[in-house]
């Protein structure tokens, strides 16, 4: 196991309000790490720490390093624009762009000044087997993605960010909105795609990280209580706040 | 005591139904009335033709061109001054004191009498800079009348464009740029082409700020400072020194014509555009 994300010391702000305390936590290469907490305990900030995109947000402002792969992202000659296609994201609720399946995972290739023909289609095909949805639209690639069901949606937007060919793959509650059928579908796609990427996953279903985390890691008021194997983690955690939330104390 | 809430209904429905057919009515009786003494003048000659002895006799050919061109103009130079500065507004800086004066600022200008627009751009245009009484004063002067409603109409359709869809193309690896330019002005363009469509209308409908800038000539345009003039300055000589009440609602009904057909061309576009990226 080698170390693909070195966070050491890391705070964040929104204005006055401190949202993560001096996090220190790694991400293995090849795994899929699971964070788990309540709502508002700084799950998500901390995923949106890891591509830059808080810098987006007015009075987003931090301490400390992240290193993706031995370099601080932090650092001011760091090109953001790699690095969010580095580091793909899916966000709670699918949002597919207004335009045509095929277009909207051709989307990022096309950005990074991609426009052969063949080179794209060998990409959608691809990124849609990966993200397990080419069998339902390959018949349908130019009809619009606003008309897929929910599930689909989800599905597309995690197909979209494969055709980036990113190292890690973000994910910030994918499956919140999502019936039990579809989330099954993306667990099962997580568990194929943790071979060739490193994956952080963000969920308030404590059992979602059960069923898929290699290890998981347990935040609370924008501090990391504990990180460790997820079996471990559900069966003898070594902190009682960690015991409480998932014995649904509180949360 | 409280009213029968179906006796409320029947009342307040029939009190909304008899406005909005006062409003419509008003309409249909202004369209209607200068048809009808407008139309009888047109015929194919009557478009084609230059006008002759100061109106009287002849068509209004160079006064359609001279609002074509003029209004034409006037959108080329607005528009990307306009949609600029609302994507400037929107996505290049923080809501703060220096965005509220410019808005501020845009929304005075809204605000202010087009024949004010026409003395400063006489002033400025035609003696300051010497353009001339031209479509070149006359453009500028109109650009800079329609200016808010394009930045106004534009920022509105920008701010409306979903906050995800920015989120999701920066986090596929878009610059701002790319962002604003792939994702939101799409997006946002039938509320941009609604605003320029507005624009259009006021344009050329516009006499006060057109007749101090661009001037009242009935020749053909040569150049950008030729002086030229308008359907609705033709209409307002026409009708303001008596020379011919008929050539006079001839023209007022092209005018009329022309503006609800390029309203009505504009929304099939736009609806074919709409249908395409949804």
């Amino acid at each position: 196991m080698t170390t693909a994300i070195r966070v050491r010391g890391f705070s964040h702000y929104f204005g006055g309000e401190r949202t993560l305390r001096g996090l220190d936590l790694d991400v293995e290469r090849n795994e899929i790490l699971g964070i788990i907490g309540p709502a508002r305990s700084g799950k998500s900030t901390f995923l949106c720490a890891l591509n830059r995109l808080n810098d987006l947000i007015r009075g987003s402002r931090i301490e400390g390093t992240i290193s993706v792969d031995g370099r601080n992202i932090y650092d001011p000659d760091v090109d953001v624009v790699e690095l969010r296609r580095k580091l793909g994201m899916v966000f709670a609720t699918p949002v597919p762009l207004p335009r045509s399946i095929y277009e909207n995972i051709a989307f990022g290739p096309r950005l990074a000044g991609s426009h052969d023909r063949a080179g794209l289609d060998a990409t959608v095909k691809d990124s849609l087997e990966k993200g397990g949805l080419w069998a339902e639209v390959r018949d349908r690639l130019d009809s619009s993605a606003l008309k897929l069901s929910g599930g689909q949606q989800q599905r597309l937007c995690l197909a979209r960010i494969l055709a980036l060919k990113p190292d890690f793959i973000l994910l910030d509650e994918p499956t919140s909105g999502l019936d039990p059928i579809s989330t099954m579908k993306i667990e099962d796609s997580l568990r194929k795609l943790k071979k060739e990427y490193t994956i952080v996953l963000v969920t308030n279903n404590t059992k979602q990280a059960a069923r898929v985390a290699d290890r998981t890691a347990f935040f609370l008021n924008g501090e990391l209580v504990e990180v460790g194997p997820t079996a471990r983690i559900f069966t003898a955690p070594a902190d009682s706040r960690t015991d409480d939330y998932l014995r649904g104390k509180f949360g | 005591m409280r009213v029968d809430p179906r006796v409320e209904q029947r009342v307040v429905g029939a009190l909304l139904w008899s406005m909005t057919v006062v409003t419509v009515a008003v309409l249909v009786f202004i369209i209607a009335f200068v048809l009808k003494k407008g139309l009888p003048a047109v015929d194919w000659g009557f478009l084609v033709e230059n006008p002759v002895d100061m109106g009287k006799g002849g068509g209004i050919f160079s006064t359609i061109i001279g609002t074509i061109v003029l209004t034409a103009g006037a959108i080329l130079v607005a528009t990307p001054l306009g949609v600029g500065t609302a994507i400037f507004l929107t996505e290049y800086t923080w809501e703060g004191p220096v965005t509220r004066i410019i808005r501020f600022g845009a929304e005075c200008l809204a605000g202010i009498p087009s024949i004010i627009f026409g003395l400063f751009g006489f002033i400025l245009f035609v003696t300051k800079l010497k353009f001339g009484w031209s479509i070149l004063s006359g453009s500028l002067t109109l650009a800079f009348m329609i200016l808010p409603t394009i930045i106004r109409t534009s920022e509105e359709a920008i701010k409306s464009v979903p906050p995800g869809f920015r989120t999701v193309s920066f986090s596929l690896g878009s610059t701002k740029w790319q962002m604003v330019t792939r994702v939101v002005l799409p997006s946002a363009l039938p509320g941009i082409v609604t605003g320029i469509v507005l624009s259009v209308g006021r344009s050329i409908g516009e006499t006060a700020a057109v007749i101090f800038t661009a001037g009242s000539a009935l020749r053909i345009p040569a150049s950008l400072f030729s002086s030229s003039r308008t359907m609705s300055v033709h209409f307002y000589i026409l009708a303001r020194e008596g020379i011919s009440m008929t050539n006079a609602y001839g023209t007022a009904a092209v005018l009329i014509v022309a503006i609800l057909g390029i309203n009505i061309l504009t929304y099939y576009l736009m609806h074919r555009f709409i249908r395409k990226y949804s």
